[in-house]
């Protein structure tokens, strides 16, 4: 048995019991228990091949040729191979760019997925949809990081993974969190010249209360010889609590302060990461409810205990839902998919529930130890919110925060009206890379908490769709007049200077 | 700016602003023009500044470029392919000259 890998919307059926959107180890994992039970499932993933990020190109490498990697990223290959053994419909290289509940009232029997694949868009169909769309890096504005010659940690993991690319030159990290290190060691491991990491995390402040769980834990001798490991090797400066980026056009070295000390080091290359957040475009679009999570500074889908949205058709796993590590996510994909099947074939068969709950438990046992590691690496607020009034915070349409800054003081309902006055968060990312910015920076303005400040409300397409595969999607006279003013039978037929007049008549 | 640990096994060539560059079978636009030395692909909309990949996840789209004269493709989302044409997006998107498809 294998996946049937398809290339084209058009080879995709129009109903599946159950759409997974995204292959990484939640969504692997809950798609490869739910076709084991022999639902139809169909599976959506951006790349070319199984993983996700943190396993990324996990089909393609292996531990002999590319032992840099690490110990921890092998553990995804099992979690692959049983996924491309499985009986179900995989589609990489598909962008999933909307979500619909189903609505009785708008006559929509079953949830609507938005898809485009092979340059064609189409929706599909779903009884459930299982969001495993992983997570972020979350964006960490500093005065120069537009610069070529700045990446994020996760973009040169992401080229060492894939097509085992070593920076050449001197290479600074800087930021914080467990993914930092990792990659700064696995980095130095394949060849690169690290001149140092620069650790701006704040240090433990109310970490200690979360320490006993973290002992027992196994986060605990992972992170710890993660961080030995790090500092017999490599230069690790911490206490940063200021960073710039130098350079016209391209990056040529950083400038930071360690309490009263100011200090240089000319780089190639400049790697940022501040931990990562939930990716909730999707659920976001689709109108799932969300809420602030304190423990990681980010807003993540509203979940029950069996992993559903505020949709009843919309069961969130993994990173998407909330933090917890690729093992973790990997558990909690099985115990979502064990819900949905619940859902879907047996609710009252305590066969299913009894799985479910010790997939919870092993879930819990994986997480344990997950809020030190929050807590210790919360990023400082200089990192969240710029002060610097120079500093870009939307990448797209450039916009500092000392814009944001005056417009937010004349008075503001929110982030969505901040983004109708500025243009901050309307260029193409929608706001991916500066959302979780103008949170933090307005509820700093403000006074006020992130949860009251809430955040962009995404709206379809969330991933770029040419128009001519919109306008090819199928619509009825009704969408045709609604678009053109004409109705496809009258007596004017729809050219392009019929569609014109009737346009601006209707101005 | 990047170096490949090992060389290239299955060879295609494509060119980017007229440069004729080579990059291995199945690998990323973004990734192709990194591991030959482009670090920058696009200037940005408002001011013009020289920009490129970021976060070669398809979530910044600093990786921006015209491919085969189709504006507006993500080069970290696109598979590099023999014989691709390539050119830096420069400033705000246009729909004239759009190309049909």
């Amino acid at each position: 048995m294998s996946v049937v890998a398809v290339e084209h919307a058009s080879d995709l059926a129009a109903f599946y019991e159950v759409v997974v959107v995204g292959a990484g180890p939640a969504g692997m994992s809950a798609a490869t228990l739910l076709a084991a039970e022999g639902l139809s499932v169909l599976v959506l993933d951006e790349n070319p091949a199984p993983g996700g990020q943190i396993y990324r190109s996990i089909t393609y490498n292996a531990a002999a040729r590319q032992g840099y990697l690490g110990e921890a990223y092998w553990q995804g290959a099992p979690i692959a191979a049983a996924f491309l053994q499985s009986s179900l419909t995989y589609a990489p290289r598909c962008r999933a760019w909307s979500l619909d509940g189903a609505s009785i009232a708008d006559n929509e029997p079953y949830a609507r997925v938005g898809v485009s694949l092979g340059g064609v868009a189409r929706h599909v169909q779903a009884a459930k949809v299982i969001l495993a769309t992983g997570a972020l890096e979350r964006p960490m504005p500093v005065p120069g990081w537009t610069l070529p010659g700045v990446m994020s940690a996760g973009a040169a993991q992401i080229a060492l993974k894939t097509s085992g690319l070593v920076p050449t030159g001197r290479v600074v990290l800087a930021g914080c969190g467990p993914l930092l290190y990792q990659l700064a060691v696995q980095l130095h491991d394949a060849g690169a010249n690290i001149v140092a990491l620069l650790d701006t995390s704040p240090g433990l402040r109310s970490a200690w209360r979360y320490l006993p769980a973290f002992v027992f834990s196994p986060y605990m001798f992972k992170g710890v010889a993660l961080l030995t490991k790090a500092r017999r090797k490599l230069r690790v400066i911490g206490g940063v609590s200021q960073l710039e980026i130098n350079g016209e056009d391209r990056a040529t070295g950083v400038s930071l302060r360690i309490g009263r000390t100011e200090q240089t080091l000319t780089a190639d290359l400049v790697l940022l990461h501040q931990g990562v957040i939930p990716d909730t475009a999707l659920a976001n679009c689709a109108g799932c409810a969300l809420e602030w999570n304190e423990a990681i500074r980010a807003f993540e889908p509203q979940t029950d205990a069996r992993g559903r949205s505020s949709l009843p058709d919309v069961y969130i796993a993994g990173d998407g839902a909330g933090i917890a590590g690729a093992l973790a996510s990997s558990e909690a994909g099985r115990a979502v998919a064990l819900a949905v099947l619940g859902a879907l074939v047996s609710p009252q068969d305590d066969k299913i529930e009894k799985r479910r709950l010790s997939s919870l438990h092993r879930c819990a046992q994986l997480r344990r130890g997950r809020r030190f590691i929050d807590a210790a690496y919360l990023p400082a607020p200089q990192f969240l919110a710029p002060p610097d009034d120079q500093t870009l915070v939307c990448r797209c349409e450039e916009v500092t925060a000392g814009t944001l800054r005056d417009v937010a003081r004349r008075g503001l309902t929110g982030p969505n009206q901040l983004k109708v006055f500025t243009r901050c968060g309307m260029g193409p990312c929608q706001g991916r890379l500066c959302g979780p910015t103008v949170v933090e920076l307005l509820a700093d303005l403000m006074n006020t908490r992130p949860a009251d400040v809430g955040t962009y409300r995404l709206r379809p397409p969330i991933k770029p769709l040419r128009l001519s595969e919109i306008a090819a999607l199928p619509h009825d006279d009704t969408e045709t007049h609604a678009v053109t003013g004409l109705w496809p039978d009258s007596s004017a037929p729809l050219t392009f200077s019929n569609i014109e007049r009737e346009t601006l008549n209707d101005r | 700016m990047f170096r490949r640990l090992a060389p290239i096994s299955d060879p295609l060539s494509f060119k980017f602003e007229g440069l004729a560059l080579s990059a291995e079978k199945g690998e990323s636009v973004a990734l192709a023009l990194l591991a030959s030395g482009i670090e920058s692909c696009r200037d940005s909309v408002v001011h013009g500044r020289p920009r490129g990949p970021y976060c070669l996840m398809g979530a910044c789209f600093e990786c921006l470029v015209v491919i085969d004269g189709v504006a507006s493709r993500q080069g970290c989302q696109v598979e590099v392919r023999q014989g691709m044409v390539i050119t830096r997006q420069s400033g705000a998107r246009s729909m004239s000259g759009a190309t049909q498809s």
